[in-house]
């Protein structure tokens, strides 16, 4: 039962076939002349929804989670990253986050060792998760040698430097492998460990698949099934120059590449793969912990109903009285 | 009390980690006796004007909710989606990588998989998805989206109530979900149908009225502070004074109530008495804002804020110059976190300055209110404390970083400073149970009642194991905390796990060390047990 939703991802992800094989056998090819412009504005209007609304969204109080010492007495060591004083501390801490996944490096894994439970190192999610996003942005950014000319260094300096193993021709990108590495792992942590499996939903499946098969379609094109480079550089540039064209004759397996990839970007933002922006905004990571020393403004704080002094005193006089405590009206 | 049996702790400890066969949507909730807390009594609904007063218990088939309840929760959502980013990100941004999985004491404790924080999320997560995202309300389950049901609101119940607002998960999550912060939000949703829990409400209801949380009058808090004055003469030979509600005090002393009504609290209590006495500290204990804890913070946002103003008030009326505040753990998450930007600012108030070392509390500047351990580190670091840490040499301890002073403040170093300074034999627990990574007491936001009791048990089994290995290792005797709850409910806790195990707040340390003037030759500590002898 709980593998239903994994299955239903697989079949998602074969459904998705279809259009792009249909699209090659039967000359679809207009729409990917415009197709990427849908796709496009669903990306970018996604985020921008997203992030407008939670934008939108007041931080009433600053709660960030405190994970050193905070800056209190002179003499006292605070820890200024995993508890920020200031906006650099902050940001430190936010830049551990996206770029280290500072968080999930303290990972660790809970056993019941002889009655009791221990806990050990888990640096293995850190490990294969930091590794499959880092690879992803590359492999990501070595595409922009089709969509810029002259080619930008950023992607040729990238694609040199991933590929210099030098195995096989063309070189294999170290990305390429570790990306799928990444994946692998992932995946499996997923299937296998009964806990995340029974959390698991249809989507934490099926955005593994979809890049898992972006991933393999591009390395068969790349290694296996050449491809004419200079007619998918000519309609990538087409579509960055808004002079789009057709190509005159494509593979199926670029056809599987590009459906894969539209989906993948256009879904993005609706999905909760928008935690690739969500984590800025993120209160108890980017909030300094200076609720003492500065006061924190919630845009709705309302007033309250209160039990005032007043009408305690009025309860309690005689019994305030009876026991010498002073008050306020005789 | 109990109305549960308790299993024994071998038993306890025969946890099934392997999730069920069935979906967790398809899982219905198990009021099983000893796992959850008795519903909220009308009267305190009443006395709090609180929605839905009626009798009924969580076991009962039929809740009694309003006929409307649905729309009524599901406005409650909209209406706290638009007024918290947390909520509305933290419903959005989880990939269910499960790092926060056993993290959660109540897993590690339970093994039930709705105890993980990010399947407690989810269970509110998929009626978010269901009335609040299109994918929900198109692909329904496909989407991991659900109907609110009188089921689905039975397991927040039950769920929401067994998570107490520690933020260990959110230490771990790699985008700082705080399950605390949904919670407490999915708390407040149930308050609004009137589903919530004696344990919380009755203390919030009596601190409203009688301004603590047992509901003791006046005259009750002068006569308990008094008879600790006379333990204290007995002890020491010294009479304290017991300043109540004096106007021209320089500063207001706000401490949890259980501090002067409850053991092993009143031995704090009675060390922060003579350490004022000590130093001639101008200050004042007061009746209306008896109580530092705020059981608010178990209900909702609005009732912290009611029953936070208090403090203030009560600083102007007084004229006071600042607030020093006890041990106190969910007190201080309030205080930190909330007070100035609920009731504040509080520019009727001076900076805090020590009257005796002349140190200004930069850090406090705003919300002027002073950690008792603050205070007291810069004492000691200023030499104006003589202290004779031998008086503690019968103790071997441990420390037990409280859960909200931990990870919504980081107060780590102030008191070990202290304990450091007044006794000889202290003991670190493993570093995966301290410091930003301590474990619960298990009974914290109101759920360290008895009807709970195997729940507590279950919780706080990974800190009371951790304190175990330390007895093993190093002969540890106490458990040193800076939390009301903590001393009471770890006192239980040690009871079941650890036996020989007592728990002790760091100013009791400190009025056994403290050397005072004129002071007889004391032959016992605090609690009247012979010094020296172990």
């Amino acid at each position: 039962m709980p593998m239903r939703n994994l299955g239903l991802a697989f079949v998602a992800v074969l459904l998705l076939a279809l259009p792009a094989a249909a699209a090659a056998a039967a000359d679809m090819t207009a729409l990917l002349v415009v197709l990427p412009y849908g796709v496009f504005v669903l990306f970018l209007g996604g985020f921008v929804y997203r992030v407008v609304r939670w934008a939108k969204a007041p931080v009433p109080f600053r709660i960030p989670t405190t994970c050193g010492q905070e800056k209190s007495l002179p003499w006292i060591h605070n820890n200024p990253v995993e508890n920020p004083a200031g906006p650099l501390g902050a940001i430190g801490r936010m830049a551990g986050e996206v770029f280290l996944f500072r968080s999930l490096f303290r990972n660790s894994q809970t056993e019941i060792v002889d009655g009791r439970p221990v806990y050990g190192s888990a640096k293995w999610l850190w490990f294969f998760g930091l590794m499959f996003h880092v690879s992803l942005l590359i492999a990501a950014l070595r595409h922009l040698r089709f969509f810029t000319e002259p080619v930008v260094p950023l992607a040729t300096g990238l694609s040199a430097l991933d590929g210099f193993l030098e195995i096989g021709v063309p070189a294999l990108y170290i990305s390429d492998v570790t990306l799928l590495a990444g994946l692998v792992f992932l995946f499996l942590r997923r299937v296998v460990l009964p806990q995340v499996r029974y959390i698991s939903l249809f989507s934490d499946y099926f955005a593994l698949l979809l890049i898992a098969t972006i991933a393999a379609t591009g390395l068969l094109m790349r290694h296996f099934f050449p491809v004419d480079l200079n007619a998918v550089k000519t309609l990538a540039m087409g579509w960055v120059s808004f002079a789009p064209s057709a190509p005159a004759d494509a593979s199926i397996l670029f056809y599987l590449h590009l459906c894969f990839v539209f989906v993948l970007i256009a879904w993005l933002p609706w999905s909760k793969l928008s935690h690739m922006a969500g984590i800025f905004l993120s209160p108890t990571r980017n909030q300094i912990n200076n609720s003492r020393s500065r006061r924190h403004v919630n845009p709705w704080n309302a007033p309250v109903k209160v039990h005032t002094y007043a009408e305690y005193e009025d309860e309690f006089r005689d019994k305030m009285k009876a026991a010498g405590l002073p008050v306020e009206k005789e | 009390m109990s109305t549960a049996k308790i299993p024994e702790p071998d038993e306890l400890m025969q946890i099934k980690y392997a999730p069920p066969q069935t979906a967790w949507m398809e899982t219905p909730v198990d009021f099983r006796p000893g796992t959850w807390s008795y519903g909220a009594a009308a009267k305190n609904l009443a006395a709090l004007d609180m929605p839905n007063p009626r009798a009924w218990q969580p076991s009962d088939a039929d809740w009694k909710l309003p006929e409307n309840w649905r729309q009524i929760i599901l406005d409650g959502m909209k209406e706290r989606l638009d007024k918290y980013r947390s909520f509305r990100l933290f419903m959005d941004i989880c990939v269910r990588c499960g790092a926060c999985a056993d993290k959660c004491h109540f897993y590690i404790g339970s093994g039930d998989p709705k105890n993980m924080p990010v399947l407690r999320a989810e269970l509110i997560r998929s009626v978010y998805r269901r009335y609040f995202t299109a994918s929900g309300r198109c692909f329904g389950k496909l989407a991991g989206a659900r109907d609110l049901t009188v089921d689905v609101l039975k397991e927040w119940f039950y769920y929401f109530y067994q998570c107490t607002e520690c933020r260990r998960c959110s230490v771990f999550c790699p985008y700082g979900i705080d399950q605390a912060e949904i919670t407490m939000i999915g708390r407040e949703l149930l308050n609004l149908v009137g589903c919530n829990i004696n344990w919380a409400l009755e203390p919030a209801a009596n601190c409203f009225r009688t301004g603590n949380h047992l509901g003791i009058q006046p005259g009750g808090i002068k006569d308990m502070l008094e008879f600790l004055a006379d333990d204290i003469e007995d002890r020491t030979g010294v009479r304290v004074e017991v300043p109540i509600n004096k106007k021209g005090a320089d500063i207001l002393f706000v401490t949890p109530s259980a501090d002067y009504f409850a053991d092993p609290g009143t031995y704090t209590c009675m060390g922060y008495m003579m350490l004022f006495h000590e130093i001639g500290l101008n200050y004042t204990f007061s009746t209306y804002a008896s109580e530092g804890g705020n059981f608010g913070l178990f209900t909702s946002h609005e009732m912290i804020k009611r029953l936070n103003a208090k403090i203030y008030a009560e600083a102007k009326r007084l004229g006071v110059k600042w607030i020093l505040g006890g041990e106190c753990g969910h007190m201080w998450r309030v205080i930190h976190q909330y007070m100035d930007t609920m009731n504040g600012p509080a520019d009727f108030l001076e900076e805090p300055v020590s009257p005796i070392t002349g140190t200004r509390f930069e850090n406090a500047k705003s919300t002027k209110m002073v950690h008792i351990t603050e205070f007291t580190a810069d004492l000691i670091k200023n030499g104006k404390l003589k202290l004779d840490p031998s008086r503690n040499d019968h103790v071997r301890l441990t420390f037990h970083d409280s859960c909200n002073p931990a990870r919504a403040m980081g107060l780590f170093e102030e008191p070990r400073y202290i304990i450091q300074k007044t006794c000889d034999h202290f003991y670190e627990m493993a570093e995966d149970t301290i410091r930003e990574k301590t474990f619960c007491c298990g009974a914290g936001a109101g759920l360290g009642n008895d009807e709970n009791l195997e729940m507590r048990m279950r919780g706080g089994m990974p800190r009371a194991m951790a304190v175990r290995e330390v007895v093993k290792k190093h002969g540890v005797n106490r458990l040193g905390c800076i939390c009301a709850i903590d001393r009471a409910t770890l006192t239980t806790l040690m009871d079941y796990w650890v036996p020989g195990v007592s728990v002790m707040g760091v100013h009791e340390l400190v009025g056994n060390a403290l050397v005072m003037k004129s002071e007889k030759e004391r032959s016992t500590d605090l609690r009247g047990e012979k010094i020296g002898g172990s």
